[in-house]
């Protein structure tokens, strides 16, 4: 810890310095107050800082792998990758396993915050789909090894819904569900939607197109009724709204609670993401981290956690041992002609960001 | 008193320390912290450099900005305004009432602080929502009188529910409910020292209740009333949760802004200038406030 703090104190300037010795407060935070674990045959200390999203890791699979290796795994929450990479930033308060999204990625990669990941103590790496032993956002999967995938669409309730809304436009860009919608309220997922809608790639959007979308959520407003954080499974469940731009996942999660709900992927394609197991650089227990990793991506541990959570794996061995009703839930695995024009966002700098979020201001603020 | 001081000095020093040293390390310096990132520009993803520049401030006061200011502050005005009238009679009722009833009462304000804003909240969103308590209860009833009147041939169709959340009026309603306690409290306590004797001489003296109240008790009340119209107002501007969970697609508030400059945008310059410059704002509004009180007392005195 000292020396992660000798090394940041003299690499930047006297207030980053200052936001240094912060993060080694909130280090020890994490690290000071827990009595000492015992040593395991590693040499690292047999316990593992886990920080990860609400409801994504059944608590079954921690006992079983500290039962397997004797490693205890505490695990955190965040409730958005920006969240994370808040907390990353300063430095690494002491985690040795996070669970960023695609583009966030390649942005805790780009900020020097990912220690790259040695393969070798990763067989179970094998395991995987081959469709995903290499990314767009990780080629070679070098630095993060794919823990779900998934991809935004529209949950909706039967039986307030003529037929099936499978078309953006339904939210965006028509008032027949006026007050009964819910969209995103994160910039880039609004932007990369509209992009979608209008046609354009993910890729480099010109910012006339950027602005023609700003002009559609400032016309659609009046028929909106709330901008959620992510929360649009619920909003759904609970009736607040009938038709919500959500991730597949969440909905499939509620679907299970309420058969009148279902999930559509829009005729115009959509944003692919996938969250994976990275190591932050400086995790304290690295090769605690990579037993972890291996151990999740083991068929058996990935079908007990795919069948608590409802999100598509990018695990054949874990695929397999899935029951039929899981491997053929159409909003788990969406299939038709929509999936072809689905793609991953790339994460494409600092002032893309900024841009992003100053149109979505303005679009609340119209 | 000056020997008293001089003596004990030592006890002055350890009593003064800690919280000097706490608002030191835990307040000034962070604030200072961020006061330093306003100046300053994202060098890359992680690091911010501070080479005094203006850039993020002439940012910050752009229309788009400004206006999201301006209506942060309607919304925090008219909380406040809302808390003061629906403040100033429990404060007085408070007042007046029995000493037993009046600890209960003052217990039933502290009551809610019992609790984490959050759970408040979501406890507010229950009984707001479409299908929440209060429509459940309107829906009830809806159902009654319909049933009554389709036996007279006139049926009142579907009960629609009262949009009481996701929207601005949600968010008044949050604020107001969350800051009341906060305007009550100084009220209470500028009420309490207020002479009775006085009210007895206006009375006496041939004034009505309302000129009494009018003429006595609120320009006596009027630092209770600052302080009140203060500790409601500057909370509400800088309002985050309120509108972020009970708000509907126009409710941000500039806090709504600020936040997402720390996360999403990952701009943390900017950040800091939207949020010092709203700091200078409420500086500038309670120096003008210090300033014209002078005056009024100044010319009070000749």
């Amino acid at each position: 810890m000292l020396t992660a703090m000798a090394r940041q104190a003299d690499r930047r300037s006297l207030l980053t310095g200052l936001g240094a010795a912060a993060a080694a407060l909130s280090f020890s935070g994490l690290e000071g107050c827990a009595p000492k674990a015992p040593t395991g045959p590693n040499g690292e200390e047999e316990k593992l800082n886990f920080y990860t999203w609400d409801t994504y890791t059944p608590a079954t699979t921690l006992t079983e792998f500290k039962a397997a290796t004797g490693i205890d795994v505490k695990m955190s929450l965040f409730a958005s990758n920006d969240e994370l990479f808040a907390k990353l930033r300063a430095g690494n308060p002491g985690f040795d396993v996070i669970v960023p999204s695609n583009d966030f990625v390649t942005r805790l990669r780009l900020a020097g915050l990912l220690m790259e990941l040695d393969l070798a103590r990763i067989p179970n790496r094998a395991n995987l789909m081959p469709s995903f032993l290499n990314a767009p956002y990780d080629p070679g999967r070098r630095w993060s090894m794919p823990y779900t995938w998934f991809m935004q669409g529209i949950g909706y309730r039967k039986s307030k819904i003529e037929g099936v809304p499978d078309s953006w436009r339904w939210l965006l860009d028509s008032d027949r569900y006026k007050g009964r919608i819910g969209l995103f309220a994160e910039a880039d997922d609004l932007i990369n939607i509209g992009a979608k809608y209008l046609g354009h790639s993910l890729r480099h959007i010109p910012p006339a197109v950027i602005e023609q979308i700003a002009q559609m959520y400032i016309r659609q407003k009046p028929n909106i009724k709330i901008f959620h954080h992510d929360e649009g499974q619920d909003l759904l469940l609970a009736r607040d709204i009938d038709i919500v731009m959500e991730f597949n996942g969440d909905i499939a999660q509620v679907m299970r609670e309420d058969d009148d709900l279902d999930f559509v992927v829009p005729r115009e394609g959509s944003v692919l993401n996938s969250d994976c197991l990275c190591i932050p650089t400086g995790a304290p227990r690295p090769d605690n981290a990579h037993r972890f990793i291996n151990y999740i991506l083991d068929g058996k541990v990935g079908a007990e956690i795919y069948n608590a959570i409802r999100y598509p794996t990018a695990n054949a061995a874990a695929f397999a041992l899935m029951p039929e009703e899981y491997r053929t839930n159409k909003a788990i695995f969406p299939s038709g002609p929509a999936m072809a024009k689905c793609e991953y966002a790339d994460f494409e700098g600092l002032e893309r960001a900024h841009l992003f979020d100053e149109t979505i201001t303005r679009v609340f603020a119209a | 008193m000056d020997e008293i001081w001089t003596r004990a000095k030592g006890v002055f020093a350890a009593l003064a320390g800690p919280p000097v040293f706490w608002l030191a390390a835990f307040f000034l310096v962070p604030l200072g912290v961020i006061w330093g990132y306003s100046f300053g520009d994202n060098a890359d993803l992680t690091h911010i450099v501070v080479n005094g520049t203006f850039a993020n401030y002439i940012h910050a006061v752009r229309p788009l900005y400004l206006g999201i200011i301006l209506k942060s502050f309607w919304f925090a005005a008219l909380t406040t305004l809302l808390c003061l009238v629906v403040g100033f009679p429990v404060a007085i009722a408070i007042t007046f009432a029995a000493p037993r009833t009046k600890a209960w009462l003052l217990l039933l304000i502290m009551l809610p602080f019992w609790t984490n804003l959050l759970i408040r909240t979501y406890a507010l969103m229950a009984v707001l929502r479409d299908e929440g308590y209060i429509n459940q209860i309107l829906g009830f009833f809806w159902g009654i009188i319909g049933s009554l009147t389709s036996l007279v041939g006139l049926p009142l169709g579907d009960f629609q529910p009262l949009p009481l959340l996701h929207n601005n009026f949600a968010v008044v309603f949050g604020l107001v409910y969350v800051q009341l306690p906060f305007m009550v409290l100084p009220l209470y306590a500028a009420l309490d020292r207020l002479d009775r004797s006085l009210l007895e001489a206006s009375l006496d003296l041939g004034a009505s209740q309302m000129t009494t109240f009018r003429r006595v008790v609120i320009p006596l009340a009027i630092p209770g009333i600052v302080s009140g119209v203060l500790v409601t107002l500057i909370p509400s501007l800088g309002a985050y949760l309120t509108p972020d969970l009970l708000g509907g697609p126009s409710s941000m508030m500039i806090a709504n802004v600020i936040e997402r400059q720390f996360k999403a945008a990952n701009d943390w310059p900017f950040g800091a200038a939207l949020s010092f410059l709203l700091m200078y704002m409420t500086f500038v509004a309670m120096a003008v406030q210090a300033v014209v009180s002078r005056g009024r007392k100044a010319r009070a005195a000749a």
